[in-house]
């Protein structure tokens, strides 16, 4: 036994430190987000300034691509919790978020402007429409949860009905009017989306720091971590401990719900309009990629929402960057792909192989000269 | 010299993050050859066997096939040396069809004759008297089926060194004989084979030569005829041996009270899964068992007790109260767990860490909104990796990187942290080291002597016969017998299963 300690402790104290910092989850999507500073910083420091602009009203608010990037990154970051729980329980991700953001969008303006399309008084108050948008998107997600865990259909494949019809549904619950309302009709209504006169933070941050205080407590105070990962990494053992995996599955769609009725929400409260065809388009991509970088296998099992989180505040700054330095939004997936390449194939097995034997190789030659 | 060897191993090590694998390790297979290859879990047996198959880069020494200095980098570079394996683990794939597993990766041309190949495994499967047709989907064969599939594949290669690691931890008696005459006529034909087993009687049955490893390291290579049993086990264990004789006798002093009130009892208990309804009872301290060949029923009976497949009908009463079970949380609210047969598949929690996996069914027992709090669940995991002697580097160590028995003991330790009434083992001791079988088989008559009761389910009988005070005997579905008292020998249990009497 001592001649077993003797011999591995070197290896604990030179390569073991580095090891764990690399070993952790959260580095990868750190390490692309300073990437990204880095780049920025050296191509064009103006990204990082922060001004206070006047808007019409006469409010200061905080501006600059900075701000733009946390503002933007909110929705991003609400749905990136709910896509990695998804993840982790069922192995796959939901495509249909951005379909059934139109959703939720279109609820929320439906329950406010009722049948007229442009109002001039709200038919009901904002938080009943925030309500019923809540539970549409649950019922939405509880039928994607339905078809995964029960009738044990492949997420991709459950998701894309949702995927296909939710902005047809979208359409048709305002009879695909071009619902508007206009500041005259309601001031507060804008302000979820962007600004409250007098705070200089958008609105939105707010809304996205609440929801991962409320994710956080839910998993300190729930089992809500153990139940999924069991799930996602072994269905039949977790069964014979008394968990029900189809419930968990289940539960984890309908959080998605939740997560796409308060992104949908923010997202039609910007604009105070919503356009079925347009409102989270390619949304989905985004989240999945958030949660892939955030290092959280796409197989399920395992995962780390802050790393998720921190995913997506990355890919809102790559896009951010990217319209900052004038590439057209149709030619930004392009770049998006690159990120896609260089993190499928940094996180592949073999690269990864590769990885440990060229640190093996450097740590053995520093011992070997150390010795000479 | 004897016969020339046919593979040389020379002065082999492996080290793992934490773990000293191998170290320093000589092996030789001569041609014509079954060796055994011996030792406790974790002693370096497997990683040996990847080593030699191309699994794992080796960190030092070398290997000679004939003579010859060969590098296996790959399992790729194994086969075309001629080492085929067949792993513990099933490693095929269970939605391909038999005849597509038996030739998967080594069709020639890139056109492939699927009627050739289908009658070419149609004639192998028939030559081994493997109860298989070619065309059948591979998942829906049984555990025993699937792993005979595997050696057949390994078998129809031109292969010169064939290792067989656990072949026949899921084999019942016949399945294992007709895999003896295999091994024996490629014997005659010169393959060398390496057989690594924790059946000791197996060994002795097949086998020329025995090599033995400890904690990574050569412990020797023995000639059969020189290495009596007692020998063996205990230069595998690095000590003498408690007498295993010994067990029962000083466990055995609570006498279990037959006409109180069952803590458990069954009548005309049926479920989905092929078995004709049973009755079935158990009492405070008391070990039963339930024996017969695979497929007889044994786990398919204790499944249906646990709830862990649909239950059609029965009554169940506890402590003569009736109750429902119609899922595993039924009964684990009851004080009834179960461990079951598949370790892999139904038992470990892979990715998570040992700790998570030792407080899992506490933690569901306690429900969602009540976790336990972390420093707790590190004293729980620390306790029972103390108390169970699991080998771990910390708690915090993903369960599937423990060798089998470390593994099986974290499931163990699952279930007693849940506080048991009645805990059900099924295979508890299977493929796992002979050390650990031992505890294992102290532990069940321990908890017994605490009030406890148990059903311990084992293909060994011996172990069966240790540690059980009734013996529930099965056959096709049925149950056929129940023993007790004298009636607990070796042959009359096998006359109770052959359905001799009566």
């Amino acid at each position: 036994m001592a001649t077993s300690q003797n011999l591995l402790q070197p290896k604990q104290t030179t390569g073991g430190i580095v090891t764990k910092i690399f070993s952790k989850q959260i580095v990868i999507p750190l390490i692309a987000l300073m990437a990204l500073v880095l780049f920025n910083l050296i191509a064009d420091p103006s990204f990082f300034h922060i001004t206070l602009k006047e808007t019409n009203d006469g409010y200061n608010v905080l501006a600059g691509n900075i701000i733009s990037v946390i503002d933007y990154g909110s929705e991003l970051a609400i749905l990136a919790i709910g896509m990695t729980l998804v993840t982790s329980s069922s192995g796959g991700q939901d495509i249909s978020v951005g379909a059934t953001i139109a959703i939720a969008g279109s609820v929320v303006m439906r329950v406010l402007c009722g049948e007229n399309s442009a109002p001039t008084e709200l038919q009901s108050s904002i938080i009943v429409a925030f309500i019923v948008a809540v539970i549409v998107s649950m019922l939405f997600g509880a039928f994607n949860g339905v078809l995964v865990a029960y009738f044990k259909i492949q997420p991709m494949v459950a998701t894309l009905i949702m995927f296909t019809a939710g902005r047809s549904i979208a359409g048709w619950i305002n009879e695909n009017k071009i619902m508007n309302i206009s500041p005259e009709c309601s001031r507060e209504f804008a302000y979820f989306g962007n600004n409250i006169p007098g705070i200089p933070v958008p609105t939105p941050v707010f809304i996205a720091a609440a929801c991962m205080i409320i994710i956080a407590l839910v998993l300190k105070f729930t089992n809500l971590r153990l139940y999924s990962q069991s799930v996602g990494i072994n269905p039949n053992s977790s069964k014979l401990n008394g968990i029900n995996p189809q419930t968990v599955k289940l539960i984890t769609y309908v959080i998605l719900g939740v997560c796409v009725a308060v992104a949908g929400f923010i997202k039609v409260s910007r604009l105070s309009t919503i356009n079925y065809s347009t409102i989270g388009k390619d949304i989905e991509m985004d989240v999945i990629l958030a949660v892939a970088l955030g290092g959280n296998p796409l197989g399920g099992g395992k995962f780390n929402i802050t790393a998720s989180i921190i995913g997506a505040y990355v890919i809102q700054m790559l896009t951010t960057t990217l319209t900052k330095y004038d590439v057209k939004s149709t030619e930004i997936p392009a770049y998006k792909a690159i990120v896609v390449i260089i993190l499928v194939v940094v996180s592949a097995p073999v690269v990864r192989q590769k990885m440990t034997q060229l640190k093996k190789k450097l740590t053995a030659s520093k011992v070997g000269k150390e010795v000479s | 010299m004897e016969k020339s060897s046919l593979l040389e191993m020379r002065g082999i090590c492996k080290y793992f993050p934490n773990v000293r694998a191998l170290e320093q390790v000589d092996f030789t297979l001569r041609e014509g050859e079954i060796h055994a290859l011996m030792g406790e879990n974790g002693a370096g047996k497997s990683t040996l066997i990847k080593v030699l198959t191309g699994v794992y880069p080796k960190d030092g020494g070398e290997i000679r096939l004939s003579g010859k200095h060969v590098s296996i980098r790959s399992p790729q570079d194994a086969q075309n040396a001629g080492i085929s394996t067949v792993y513990q683990e099933i490693t095929l794939c269970p939605n391909l069809t038999v005849a597509e597993n038996m030739f998967i990766g080594r069709t020639k041309g890139q056109l492939t004759n699927w009627k050739k190949i289908n009658t070419h495994a149609g004639e192998l499967l028939d030559s081994l008297g493997i109860p298989a047709l070619p065309q059948q989907q591979l998942g829906s064969c049984s555990i025993a089926v699937q792993q005979m599939v595997a050696i057949a594949r390994a078998v129809d290669m031109e292969c010169k060194v064939l290792i067989l690691d656990e072949p026949t931890s899921s084999l019942d008696e016949q399945e294992v004989e007709k895999l003896f005459k295999l091994m024996l006529s490629l014997k005659k034909k010169g393959v060398g084979i390496i057989f690594v087993t924790h059946f000791l009687e197996q060994v002795y049955e097949v086998c020329d030569r025995i090599t033995v490893l400890r904690d990574g390291q050569l412990v020797g290579e023995y000639i059969i005829e020189d290495l009596p049993r007692v020998k063996l086990v205990s230069k595998m264990l690095g000590k003498e041996l408690d007498d295993m004789a010994d067990i029962k006798s000083d466990a055995d002093t609570a006498k279990i009270d037959y006409s109180s009130t069952p803590v458990y009892e069954a009548q005309k208990l049926a479920g989905t899964t092929g078995i004709k309804p049973f009755d079935f009872a158990i009492r405070k301290g008391e070990v039963n068992g339930f024996t017969g060949l695979l497929g007889s029923g044994r786990s398919e009976c204790v499944r249906a007790i646990y709830g862990a497949d649909k239950v059609t009908g029965g009554i169940v009463k506890m402590d003569g109260k009736q109750i429902n079970i119609t899922k595993p949380l039924d009964a684990m609210k009851h004080g009834i767990f179960y461990l079951a047969e598949d370790r892999k598949r139904d038992g470990i929690v892979g990715d998570l860490s040992v700790r998570e996996n030792i407080i899992l069914a506490l933690q569901v027992l306690k429900g969602f909104f009540r976790p336990i709090s972390r420093a707790q669940a590190e004293a729980f995991a620390d306790e029972y990796i103390k108390l169970l002697k699991i080998k771990t580097a910390s708690s915090d160590t993903p369960i599937k990187s423990l060798s089998g028995g470390n593994q099986q003991k974290v499931i163990l330790a699952r279930w007693l942290l849940a506080n048991p009434i009645y805990l059900i083992l099924d295979e508890p001791t299977r493929g796992i080291d002979i050390g650990t079988k031992i505890e294992i088989q102290k532990l069940v008559l321990k908890l017994a002597a605490e009030g406890k009761s148990v059903t311990f389910i084992s293909s060994e009988i011996d172990e069966m016969l240790r540690t059980c005070s009734r013996l529930i005997v099965m056959r096709d579905g049925r149950v056929v017998g129940e023993l007790s008292g004298e009636d607990l020998t070796q042959n009359k249990i096998m006359a109770t299963i052959a359905g001799g009497e009566s």
